[in-house]
């Protein structure tokens, strides 16, 4: 394990995960852990198994064997949820590859929507609400200033009643993160929030990360291709080849690990060392 | 003369042949009934207008889409006079063929103009606020017409019948409204839960003598039971499955109904069903033992309207509330998710939306509010059989929602009107309104073929609309 900003605390602890589709090993017992307040990178080759890692911790893939815990009061074991209980109980929220707004709504919808269970619960099943009792529309006035904040912090105030799906795409990719956020959650899983940016919004999107780690103190999963994201802003890397964990450790140590290198480019013979 | 014109007068006059070839067997001949068996007459002088008539028509329409206005506004403008002129053509249909066709070649022509400016109009912040002042007074203007209709001067029995016909199609496309604009579950059965409305209400009432008022909200609840036990196994299906099933479901019910005679009476139906009351007086000429008539309690003379009248204003107040309701919902964490689940459902379960529980809530909903619709259906007719809720009727419902724009209100009362009255008031056209409606029904989805009113208005806002500069 190599040292942490945060001492010893785990988040999320992945252990001897696997993941066969058929006769397709997908991802072959990997295990690895992160750490709040840290954010952890997941990179490797196309194919390598990533997106799969993150579709059986949020609950869209149940895994083969193995298995994977969210440290806290009280401990989830992830893979015995419901997908949509691991949003709401233990806190993860994620992001998609190919963006998955809700395009026809607005952009203060997708945040409020994001902040239902707390609302639904607030509208009493939606009894409150339909009576227009003032402990829902205090809860209601809270969540849209919420819903505010993010859209300072992703500078898209002024858009907050345009649909969604009319955005440009490196808005559109912006506000999924803030709307993951709204869900207040521990554990942020990102899958390449950089793709399709050009080099000043994939800064801003470094920015925005690092805020989310230091200022809301949420752990961040983030799968990657983009390296100038991946090098600045990772605190810990795991590399994945062939759905086996190949390196892990700082960025630093796996930029020069000669496994990861190979992964990446190949050896120069073509055999395997 | 125009390089343009030869092959647009050749496209025509192909198009005219066509007409002519299929026409000549659908209304090239008329058959009669000679007491031995069928002779017929040819009827080729109808034909030969509606094929010029076709010819004209169509190069009309080129004329207009290669954009030559004018010309195509002039022979639109002249086919519609002819239409409209008092010669004497041998059937009142071909009148209103002609006239059609300069409307169909004069709407064609403006067409293009009239969607730019309406486009230029809706991206403009002035053009959004009159688009919704403009929707709340057409609502009120709309509402005021409603409540004062049943006193205005053509209100006869006639009128009054279709206006409550009416009524209950809104009703109905409110409530599918729901599940199918909101949620955008597809439900092809919604008529089930109507029967189940209907059949509650008659049997409570024939077997227990209980009152329209107390069986209301159970008959809604009942259909609402129905919705979640019908829709737990069947909700984790998407789309067309989802249609199939549900489509299923609606046929079991009408079986059911048919075939348990028991509780039904099967195919014999449910007779003698008491009307509504209103603080306890009947509306009839004599009220049995212990009542009093609407009439005796107001000290009016009796007069059959008066029941009508009534069963207006309930089928009125039922539908109004069923659209506050959907109004508000729409509002509410509850109606957000409905919506978030027709985007993206995916999306919604990494959320932490549990999508079962929220579809089923929307599914439940709906159906209550086909339970509403369907008791008042069993106290208005006071007669129903298994014959009212065939799969024609789902259908119905569901065209008025997909018609009227999914998810608009407003949409849904235009496309009732329109599906429902139309026919009704094209019954002069004998066998062709069925034509005309299929043309209508054609029309809108080519030229609004998200809805007639595809404008979605924002559950929420930031920015509250201002005007601009």
């Amino acid at each position: 394990m190599t040292p942490s900003r945060t001492g010893g605390a785990t988040l999320i602890e992945v252990e001897h995960l696997t993941m066969r589709f058929g006769g397709l090993v997908a991802i072959d017992d990997v295990s690895f852990t992160a750490r709040p307040r840290e954010i952890t990178a997941i990179i490797g080759p196309n194919g390598a198994g990533k997106t799969t890692v993150f579709n059986c911790i949020t609950g869209f893939y149940k895994p083969t064997v193995g298995r994977l815990t969210l440290r806290g009061e009280p401990d989830y074991l992830l893979e015995r949820m419901l997908g949509h209980e691991i949003g709401q109980k233990a806190r993860v929220a994620r992001t998609f590859q190919n963006i998955r707004l809700f395009p026809g709504m607005t952009v203060l919808e997708n945040l409020l929507v994001a902040q239902h269970n707390k609302l639904m619960r607030a509208s009493g099943m939606s009894i409150y609400g339909l009576l227009g009792l003032k402990r829902f529309r205090t809860a209601e006035a809270e969540a849209i200033d919420k819903a505010r904040l993010w859209l300072e912090r992703i500078q898209l105030v002024a858009d907050a009643d345009r649909p969604a799906g009319e955005l440009p795409y490196g808005a559109q990719r912006r506000l999924e993160i803030a709307r993951a956020m709204c869900t207040d959650p521990r554990l942020l899983c990102l899958d390449e929030p950089a793709a399709g940016l050009n080099p000043r919004e994939s800064a801003e999107l470094n920015d925005l990360l690092v805020s989310i780690r230091d200022r809301d103190g949420v752990g961040v999963l983030l799968i990657e291709h983009d390296m100038s994201v991946v090098m600045t802003i990772s605190d810990h890397v795991v590399v994945l080849d062939y759905g086996r964990k190949i390196a892990e450790g700082a960025p630093e140590e796996v930029r020069n690990d000669p496994s990861v290198i190979r992964a990446y480019l190949g050896t120069e013979d073509g055999a395997d060392a | 003369m125009d390089a343009r014109l030869p092959p647009m007068l050749k496209d025509a006059a192909l198009t005219a042949l066509i007409a002519a070839a299929l026409g000549i067997f659908i209304a090239g001949f008329r058959t009669y009934d000679v007491g031995k068996g069928l002779t017929f007459d040819f009827q080729l002088v109808d034909l030969a207008i509606a094929v010029v008539t076709i010819f004209f028509g169509r190069l009309g329409l080129q004329l207009a889409s290669i954009g030559l206005k004018w010309p195509a506004f002039v022979l639109g403008t002249i086919l519609g006079a002819i239409g409209a002129a008092p010669v004497r053509l041998p059937s009142t249909f071909l009148h209103w063929f002609i006239v059609l066709a300069g409307i169909l070649i004069i709407l064609r022509t403006i067409w293009p103009w009239a969607n730019a400016a309406m486009a230029h109009a809706r991206h403009s912040p002035r053009g959004v606020i009159y688009s919704q002042h403009f929707a709340k007074w057409f609502g009120a203007a709309l509402l005021v017409a409603a409540v004062l209709m049943p006193f205005a001067p053509f209100a006869d029995q006639k009128t009054m019948d279709l206006a409550v016909l009416i009524l209950t199609y809104v009703m109905l496309g409110w409530g599918l409204n729901i599940v199918v604009g909101l949620a955008g579950l597809l439900d092809l059965g919604y008529v089930a839960f109507y029967a189940v409305g209907a059949y509650s209400y008659a049997l409570l009432s024939t077997q227990y003598g209980l009152g329209f008022w107390s069986v209301l909200p159970l008959a809604g609840m009942m259909a609402a039971t129905f919705g979640l036990v019908l829709g737990f196994p069947v909700l984790r299906l998407r789309g067309d499955y989802l249609a199939i099933v549900t489509m299923g479901f609606g046929e079991i019910i009408r079986l059911v109904l048919l075939n348990w005679v028991d509780l039904s009476n099967g195919p014999a139906g449910i007779g003698g069903i008491p009307g509504p009351t209103l603080f306890g007086a009947v509306f009839a000429e004599t009220a049995p033992a212990g009542r009093q008539t609407f009439a005796e309690m107001m000290g009016v003379p009796f007069s059959s309207n008066q029941r009508l009248i009534y069963l207006y204003y309930i089928i009125l107040l039922l539908a109004l509330v069923t659209n506050l309701f959907t109004q508000r919902i729409r509002r509410l964490p509850v109606g957000r998710a409905w919506e978030a689940l027709r985007e993206d459902e995916t999306a919604c379960k990494a959320l932490g939306i549990n999508p079962t529980n929220t579809k089923l809530t929307a599914f439940a909903v709906g159906a209550m509010f086909a339970g509403f619709a369907g008791s008042f259906f069993a106290a208005k007719q006071r007669f129903i059989s298994p014959e009212s809720f065939t799969f024609i009727e789902s259908a119905i419902i569901l065209a008025i929602v997909v018609m009227g724009g999914m998810g608009s209100q407003i949409g849904v009362v235009l496309a009732a009107v329109l599906l429902i009255g139309l026919p009704e008031w094209f019954r002069d056209l004998g066998a062709y309104r069925m034509v005309v409606f299929g043309l209508a029904m054609v029309l809108i989805m080519v030229f609004r073929p998200r809805g007639l009113i595809a404008h979605r208005e924002p559950s929420v806002r930031l920015h509250p609309v201002r005007a601009g500069p």
